[in-house]
């Protein structure tokens, strides 16, 4: 049947019917493909660009590089703030047959704690296999040498070093200095809104505090760039193109080391500030503030211990004296003089009789001098050079308080010195606006006598006391204060060797509109006097300064940090330690063309006041200063080592000293 | 020139004594020694993967020769219990089958696992031409209806394993027969309506989730891009970033750098595309398209309706493969699981393909004697 069917077919037709269709098929396979080929042209070839920068961007990742931080010196070229390569310990898990073998003769081998071995296996969980993990951090130099050599046979683990900051001189420069810490949230938050977390995209640490917080951008420098072929799972398959980091800008402060360390020494077992100025560009010579801690414990991230030690600690180590208010008392005594010259009030002859007490009219309250029976008959320089209260006190009525705030401000009190580090503190000049404004109260005649001995609401710092000082030398020039002296920056880069070349920069000495007085003799008047306050034996400044070389000059004060009764005396030794009184002394030397000039205040001295305890610390800055050293470097070859430290320097005993 | 003449008819007839189609053969050629450099690199160099493939090449090259040797007229005598058994398969794996990638496509024989769909690859144009050659051309609108109902049964069982790749390539396979053998065209627009008014069905009743999400993503892939529209967006920056000459063999970043998914099977196409260009693209569709002419020339010039049907077939559905295949990965079509015919890594499909052209050199070295 099949057959038969088969065989009447018109095998013809259906033969020209199936070429056709299969004719028909081939257009449309044909067309089928020029869609194909259409898509992969509109692929390939019109969007070429875009998939070309979408298949880049899968593939080409920028490693951000940090700078390394610019490192700080003092004026002779000590270092104070250097980069210190830190050890650690990683192993890429992918790399190593059995990790907790390795883990375990890593850790016999380096005396690794369980603790670091435990967090080692934690992060193991969360990281991918060929990203590298710590098993511990700063090793010790024997740690690293003790690997190095064993090396060979661990496959997979290395060293990392990462370079931290250091600061060699620890507690002796921490408030000037500052220190840098770990970028927290608020940070991160800040330099994302000023548009430099790019910058900051592999910086660990930022400044915090002083210089370091202050030069912040400078000190930091600009970001570097790897840029890197990786596959889909971020690992790195090898580098493209690496632009290195800007280093950051060395600093040169003004600071002088050997000067900040007999600051230190002088203030032993005290709480108290030294600043040192030179008058000639407002450079800082020293700026301690004692007791004082090590920033370097900041910059491992201090231990919660640690910390509310340093917090907690009565003696508050954690501020910086040097840019907080103290009662001037009698150091403001000069400027005093100056503003009542200045105003016509008194003459340089003109004079009081001081009977050891001062009254105003219709009022009981008497006003003590510090001498019980008084100095007598006084003129302007003898009530410097003695320090009398009654003169001040007199003379501070007649000008009454506007004239003297107006005055006191233009020496810059009440007011920020401009010095570069965030932390310092205005302190109080008051007047009547201010105590309207802070208070809402009328001012009473009687806090003007108080401001006339430098009390009352009247605080400043030591710098803003040391400045006032350098401009009184400086006969009314205004320098602003400043510890940086010079910046050397990484800029250019020699085109033929790559390598970048330094460029040392000095710092221009900002200045402030001048003090011009009526009368330019009356700078002298009180100059002298300051001078005679050192020079003139009997003079309460004279006994500290006793077969110094330098001619220097200065003026003493002692404040009051508790209130007596009337006539009431103070005795330190009955009066409880944080009610003594507060120890003062400002100098210059030498007296022609001054060179330094020197603020110290002391809280709370045990016995007598700034003549006794201050004076004699502002001498040993200044002995150091000209020469009569108390300090010297033992290896000056040492100075631009990070080992270089306080041990490399010795006292000259007292006997062999004072041969100048 | 005379006696050049009866070298060559000498030499046809040596190797149509072997039963192998020259041309044919030099496509398929081209297209498994490209697989082979190609595979390579998507692997990112794997010598042993190479090897597997070589191998597997190799078995499936050894299969179409052997096939060839085997008459048109014995596909013709089994292609009903051929058909028959497929179906009892598919049954059987739709109870007892093995679960991979969430489908139930294997059954296990013992000593290996194997997917009864792939038989029904060649069983289902076999049947079809079988049923329709029975009769004359142009087949009659009851013949067409059942030879769609043979069609139907094994699309449907292997939709539900779900494996729509496979019952869309069986399903054009009947399909190509039935049009070949003259289908007329008033049947076909009505039939091309009627599937369109089917699609919101399907898409309701008969799609499971993942292969709907596979159409959304196919829509609009940038809306996910690191989910599901991960492959074809990473497919068409391979694709597109290859440029005009393409970035040179194994050095694709996106398919050395491993952002291509699945690079060394389905997406094959953007490894090559990434690393060889619109030039290489353009060779390579040159070289399908040569093999379908030659297919296609074969089933024209075979002798009966039968290995006409079945020839012009199994071409068209190689060709199918080349469309979908290449339409997903560029992004033209849904994502759909079908390979890269000849080119792309991996078992079953390779076999099976070569199979069906071992028949077609069987067909077409037959043609003289009626066989």
């Amino acid at each position: 049947m099949k057959q038969r069917r088969v065989s009447i077919r018109n095998h013809t037709a259906e033969a020209n019917l199936f070429a056709r269709r299969a004719f028909i098929a081939l257009m449309a396979v044909t067309a089928m493909l020029l869609l194909l080929f259409s898509k992969a042209y509109n692929l390939q070839v019109s969007s070429y660009e875009k998939y070309q920068t979408r298949s880049n961007s899968n593939r080409i990742k920028l490693l951000p590089v940090a700078p390394n931080r610019g490192l700080i010196y003092d004026r002779n070229g000590v270092l104070l703030a250097d980069n210190k390569p830190i050890y650690s310990i990683e192993i890429i898990p992918e790399q190593v047959e059995d990790l907790s073998q390795t883990v375990g003769e890593i850790s016999e081998l380096l005396d690794i704690s369980q603790d670091h071995q435990a967090k080692f296996f934690n992060a193991l969980r969360s990281k991918r296999r060929f990203k590298p993990i710590e098993l511990k951090s700063r090793l010790s130099e024997q740690q690293v040498a003790l690997f190095s050599v064993n090396q060979h046979k661990f496959p997979g683990v290395f060293i990392d070093a990462r370079l931290k900051r250091y600061y060699p001189f620890a507690d002796l420069t921490t408030h000037s200095l500052g220190y840098v810490a770990r970028i927290n949230r608020r940070d991160a938050i800040k330099l994302e809104e000023q548009g430099k977390d790019e910058n900051y995209a592999a910086t660990r640490n930022i400044g915090k505090l002083g210089l370091e917080k202050y030069y912040q951008d400078e000190l930091h420098g600009e970001v570097g760039h790897q840029e890197v072929e990786i596959n889909n799972q971020g690992r790195v398959i090898r580098t493209l193109d690496f632009t290195p980091p800007k280093p950051g800008k060395d600093l040169t402060l003004t600071l002088d080391i050997e000067l900040q360390m007999v600051a230190k020494r002088a203030l032993a077992g005290h709480r108290g500030a030294i600043v040192a100025i030179d008058p000639r560009d407002g450079g800082v010579l020293a700026m301690y503030s004692n007791p004082a801690y090590d920033g370097n414990l900041f910059v491992h991230g201090i231990s919660s211990k640690n910390y509310n030690k340093l917090l907690k600690s009565r003696h508050r180590p954690l501020i910086n004296r040097t840019v907080q208010g103290y009662p001037p008392a009698s150091t403001i005594k000069p400027l005093l003089a100056l503003t009542g010259l200045e105003e016509g009030i008194v003459t340089p002859e003109t004079e009081i009789y001081d009977p050891g007490f001062y009254q105003l009219k219709g009022v009981e309250n008497r006003r003590r001098d510090w001498k019980r029976w008084g100095h007598g008959k006084v003129n302007l320089t003898k009530s410097l050079e003695q320090s009398c209260n009654v003169y001040y006190y007199d003379l501070s009525f007649k000008l009454g308080i506007t004239r003297i705030a107006r005055m006191m401000e233009k020496f810059g009190f009440g007011d920020y010195t401009g010095i570069d580090i965030h932390e310092e503190n205005s302190a109080i000049m008051p007047s009547v606006e201010w105590k309207r404004a802070r208070y809402n109260q009328p001012w009473y005649t009687g806090e003007t006598l108080s401001v006339g001995i430098g009390q009352s609401f009247w605080t400043v710092t030591p710098l803003q006391l040391a400045q006032s000082i350098s401009i009184l030398v400086n006969r009314g020039d205004i320098k602003v204060p400043h510890l940086v002296k010079a910046k050397t920056s990484y800029d250019q880069v020699n085109p033929e060797t790559g390598e970048r070349t330094s460029i040392f920069e000095e710092v221009p000495v900002d200045h402030k509109p001048p003090i011009v007085l009526k009368d330019n003799k009356n700078w002298e008047i009180v100059l002298d006097a300051m001078h005679n306050t050192v020079q003139k034996k009997g003079a309460t400044g004279y006994n500290a300064f006793k077969g110094h070389t330098y001619d220097a000059a200065g003026k003493t004060g002692s404040a009051q940090t508790a209130n007596l009764a009337q006539d009431e005396r103070y005795d330190a030794e009955s009066t409880a330690e944080s009610q003594r009184d507060n120890a003062m002394f400002v100098a210059f030397a030498p007296y022609e063309n001054p060179e330094i000039v020197v603020a110290v205040a002391i809280e709370n001295v045990a016995k007598g006041g700034g003549a006794a305890n201050a004076a004699p610390v502002a001498r040993q800055i200044l002995d150091q200063y000209f020469g009569d050293r108390v300090i010297v470097s033992e290896h000056p070859h040492l100075l631009h080592e990070e080992t270089y430290g306080e041990q490399h320097l010795k006292t000259i005993p007292a006997s062999v000293r004072g041969s100048r | 020139m005379r006696s050049t003449g009866h070298d060559q008819q000498k030499r046809k007839t040596i190797w149509q004594s072997l039963h192998i189609d020259i041309p044919l053969l030099a496509g398929l050629l081209c297209l498994l020694t490209l697989s082979i450099c190609v595979v390579y690199s998507a692997s990112g160099g794997d010598m042993d993967m190479v090897i597997r493939h070589s191998k597997r090449l190799g078995f499936a090259f050894t299969a179409m020769i052997v096939i060839a040797q085997i008459p048109p007229q014995f596909w013709r005598k089994w292609a009903v219990p051929a058909f028959i058994a497929g179906v009892a398969l598919l049954v059987a794996v739709l109870l007892f089958g093995h679960v991979g990638k969430g489908a139930k496509r294997w059954i296990n024989l013992g000593f290996t696992m194997f997917q009864p769909s792939e038989i029904m690859k060649l069983a289902v144009p076999m049947m079809t031409a079988w049923y329709v050659s029975q009769y004359d051309l142009p087949t009659k609108l009851q013949h067409i209806i059942i030879a769609f109902i043979i069609v139907l049964i094994p699309t449907l069982l292997i939709a539900k394993q779900p494996d729509l790749g496979t019952s869309l390539l069986i399903a054009s396979s009947g399909i190509f027969v039935i049009f070949l053998a003259g289908a007329s065209w008033k049947l076909i627009g009505s039939c091309a309506v009627l599937a369109s008014a089917f699609a919101p069905i399907l898409w309701t009743f008969l799609m499971k989730d993942y292969q709907k999400q596979r159409v959304l993503t196919f829509l609009n892939p940038e809306q996910d891009p690191l989910g599901s529209g991960y492959h074809i967006i990473q497919s068409k920056i391979a694709i597109g970033s290859g440029g005009l000459q393409g970035k040179g063999w194994m050095q694709g970043t996106q398919s050395q750098l491993e952002f291509l998914p699945e690079r060394h099977t389905d997406f094959i196409f953007a490894v090559f595309s990434e690393e060889f260009g619109l030039i290489g693209v353009a060779l390579l569709l040159t070289v399908y398209l040569a093999i379908v002419i030659r297919g296609l020339w074969i089933a024209i010039n075979a002798q009966q309706a039968f290995t006409k049907l079945l020839a012009g077939s199994l071409t068209l559905t190689f060709f199918v493969y080349v469309f979908v295949n290449i339409g997903m990965v560029s992004g033209l079509l849904p994502v759909v699981g079908v390979p890269l015919p000849l080119v792309s890594y991996g078992g079953t499909s390779m076999v099976t393909l070569m199979a069906g052209f071992g028949i077609l050199m069987s067909i077409s070295t037959r043609r003289r004697f009626n066989a």
